[in-house]
């Protein structure tokens, strides 16, 4: 005979549970504290012990140093912790493009291992294996050997109509600023805004007639019409600043070096391997009879991908996609192998001007740490989206 | 982490620094990764170098063999962190004297063993004369370097908005000039004469510019905090010196030690006065020294000067009678 299990009682001796739970954990918190105040308090006296200068005020002084590509216009007469934003944005810049593609690339590889063609198929897995198993660092490296040795000099870089590539980068035609640019982006705001309502009433009409409609191609036509329609009424500016020959190299017009394609291109193709294998588990977690009962409807096999395995599967890929996310963004600090301006090249920079080590790396980690925090919240959020509502 | 790391392994070191090379019977010496004619590693591991021999000069001036060294490769970034922290007891590494160094970084700058300046190195066939002629160009340097904002500075000053394509190993940086990434490739004229000799294939491809646009004075850094080793270290270069001065040499150095009549020579290699006690050594630590590795003169020929590979001249780094600026303080 078993008695009924009893409510247990909130008393703070040592026989509750909860309360030797708490104890527990108090403990170790002041474990931790301890330990962390001893290393920074041994760190502090060593370095007032030795001479060494510490505090951040270095960073309101003035940098000295340049850096060879940033998103804005910065100075070396500039502070350091305008340096170090520099170096952050063109983090972000990597990372976030890099994300934007590897989930391209990824999910179209994830997807191909599920071709009926067998050339498709082999392609996909033969691309995962390959550059999955590759450490990294080695391909950013390949990458930029690739851009630096087999790419003609500056002074005679191949010419792709208005587009030059040499080891200078790929340089390209930008346009000229001017007003009737402002009339083009609210013309694309108004497609924006268009395309969704255009979704909003094809999706009523199909379902009230069960007549599908282009829900991709349609409104991409609708923004880029409406973006025409505006930059016209603006007058139509057309004036280029094309890239041209100077004697050792390349000027004028946009550029995207070597060192930034590498880093790119390197993280990107790693980071997508991984992703395609998430995608590909994802897919294959939705239970068969989903698809053939896809098929028993009559869609074909890309509506069938599309509208029925994608967004079930979509609910097992985020979170380890969101691992590779936090990847791709940390592997990053790899650039400074080769030469890329990023946070980590800059904070070595900075570490060796000033001295202030411990503080330089404070910073790197920080910004680490929030960037990371940040994409995890955002992709967080977004599982709670597209999670399974019951209703 | 590396840094951290480092900083909390220094409170294990306690003592003075002379004291625990004794008890280790080995003297740490923070050394280049490798930069021909100062200090690389050949194919059998042994370090040359006239930064080596420094460090090879101070162990037979202290522990009595120039061979007990113990040899740390350091880039430009960990290099201070690993003195500070106690993890090499002299840096001994091409690296520039400066008021920051001196005053924030917890070290001493002890005497200066090659006067050097920054300089730029392009390949022949670019045509390009002059430093004045990169306007706009990019530039490989190394990170963490007095080059890289000396290049700032000079870019600023003359108005060419250079843009500098900074990386953190030397190989890297010298990978990306020789691959055709940048126009040139800046460091200081020693370390150009040693990378054109050492890594370019064909070394009369590269033409060094004939601006220097920095003042370099390269010598070994010690901890603050230890006068005694500060002192050591600072009187074992001026020895070299001053040995170089009164012709004495790895050769005739144990000839003069009976022989001289010369008081100097008598003071310098300890048949005379005893030196060595006031430093804390014996009376023949500056003997040994120069027996070790010779006087400053014969260092110099030996790894960098016009007979070695790198073929530098002596120029500034004569000695102050003979042409140079290299002026030992008196070793008595």
């Amino acid at each position: 005979m078993s008695t009924p299990p009893t409510a247990p009682k909130k008393s703070w001796s040592w026989r509750s549970q909860a309360f030797r739970g708490l104890i527990y954990q108090v403990i170790t918190i002041a474990l931790i504290a301890l330990a962390v105040w001893y290393l920074a308090n041994n760190t502090i006296t060593n370095m007032k012990l030795r001479g060494i200068q510490s505090g951040f005020d270095f960073l309101t002084g003035s940098a000295g140093f340049d850096i060879g590509e940033s998103l804005f216009a910065f100075d070396s007469g500039e502070p350091y912790w305008r340096a170090f934003l520099v170096g952050l944005t063109n983090t972000l810049r990597v990372a976030v493009l890099g994300i934007i593609l590897t989930t391209i690339l990824g999910t179209l590889i994830g997807v191909g291992r599920f071709s009926r063609n067998a050339l498709v198929r082999g392609f996909c897995t033969v691309y995962v294996e390959f550059f999955r198993n590759i450490p990294v660092l080695l391909q950013l490296l390949m990458w930029y050997l690739m851009f630096t040795e087999l790419l003609p000099a500056a002074s005679e870089p191949w010419a792709l109509g208005p587009l030059f590539l040499s080891k200078g980068g790929l340089s390209f035609p930008v346009p000229v600023w001017a007003s009737g640019h402002v009339w083009g982006a609210w013309g694309l705001l108004v497609g924006v805004v268009a395309a969704f309502a255009y979704r909003h009433f094809a999706r009523i009409s199909f379902e009230k007639t069960g007549v599908a409609k282009s829900m991709l191609l349609a409104p991409i036509a609708l923004v880029l019409a409406f973006g025409v329609l505006g930059w016209l009424l603006g007058g139509a500016p057309t004036a280029l600043n094309r890239p041209v020959l100077g004697e050792f190299a390349i000027e004028n017009g946009g550029a995207l070096t070597p060192e930034f394609l590498s880093v790119l291109l390197g993280l990107t193709v790693y980071t997508a391997a991984f992703v395609s294998e998430v995608v590909r588990g994802g897919i294959q977690s939705v239970a068969l009879g989903q698809s053939e009962a896809a098929a028993a409807l009559g869609l074909s096999r890309g509506h069938t991908m599309r509208l029925v395995m994608l967004p079930q599967a979509l609910r097992v890929i985020i979170p380890p996609v969101t691992n590779q996310y936090l990847n791709l963004t940390k592997n990053s600090s790899l650039a400074v192998a080769i030469g890329y301006p990023d946070v980590v090249s800059i904070a070595n920079t900075a570490l060796n001007q000033t001295g202030r080590a411990v503080e330089c790396i404070a910073i790197i980690m920080v910004i680490y740490l929030s960037t990371s925090l940040f994409t995890s919240i955002l992709m967080n959020w977004y599982n709670t989206r597209s999670a399974i509502k019951e209703r | 982490m590396v840094a951290l790391g480092a900083l909390w392994s220094a409170t294990a070191h306690a003592g003075k620094t002379l004291d625990g090379i004794k008890a280790r019977g080995q003297v740490v010496c923070g050394v280049n990764t490798g930069l021909a004619g100062f200090s690389a590693a050949d194919s059998s591991g042994k370090w040359t170098g006239l930064d080596v021999d420094v460090c090879r000069a101070v162990a037979a001036a202290t522990l009595g063999d120039a061979e007990k060294v113990k040899y740390v490769p350091l880039n430009a970034q960990a290099r201070f962190t690993a003195l500070q922290s106690g993890e090499v007891d002299i840096l001994s590494r091409n690296t520039t004297f400066t008021l920051t160094r001196d005053a924030s970084l917890g070290l001493n700058q002890t005497a200066v063993t090659y006067y050097d300046g920054q300089g730029f190195m392009v390949p022949v066939k670019s045509k390009i004369k002059s430093a004045k002629q990169l306007k706009g160009q990019t530039v490989c340097v190394q990170s963490g370097t007095t080059t890289e904002k000396n290049l700032t500075d000079y870019s600023k000053a003359s108005g060419l908005g250079i843009k500098p394509i900074v990386f953190e190993k030397l190989e890297a940086a010298e990978g990306a000039y020789f691959a055709g990434r940048c126009i040139a490739y800046t460091t200081d004229a020693s370390g150009l004469a040693s990378t054109r000799n050492k890594v370019a294939k064909n070394p009369a491809d590269h033409l060094i510019l004939p601006e220097l646009i920095s003042k370099e004075p390269l010598g070994p850094l010690v901890r603050r905090g230890d006068d005694e080793w500060f002192a050591i270290v600072k009187w074992t270069v001026y020895g070299l010196l001053e040995a170089e001065e009164y012709g004495v040499t790895s050769a005739n150095v144990d000839e003069l030690k009976s022989s001289s009549k010369d008081p100097v020579v008598g003071r310098l290699l300890g048949s005379t006065e005893d030196t060595g006690k006031l430093l804390g050594l014996d009376k023949e630590w500056l003997a040994r020294a120069v027996k070790a590795t010779g006087n400053y003169g014969e260092i110099f020929e030996r790894n960098v000067g016009p007979k070695s590979a790198l073929q530098l001249p002596r120029g500034l780094n004569n000695l102050w009678n003979k042409g140079g600026i290299q002026y030992a303080y008196p070793v008595r």
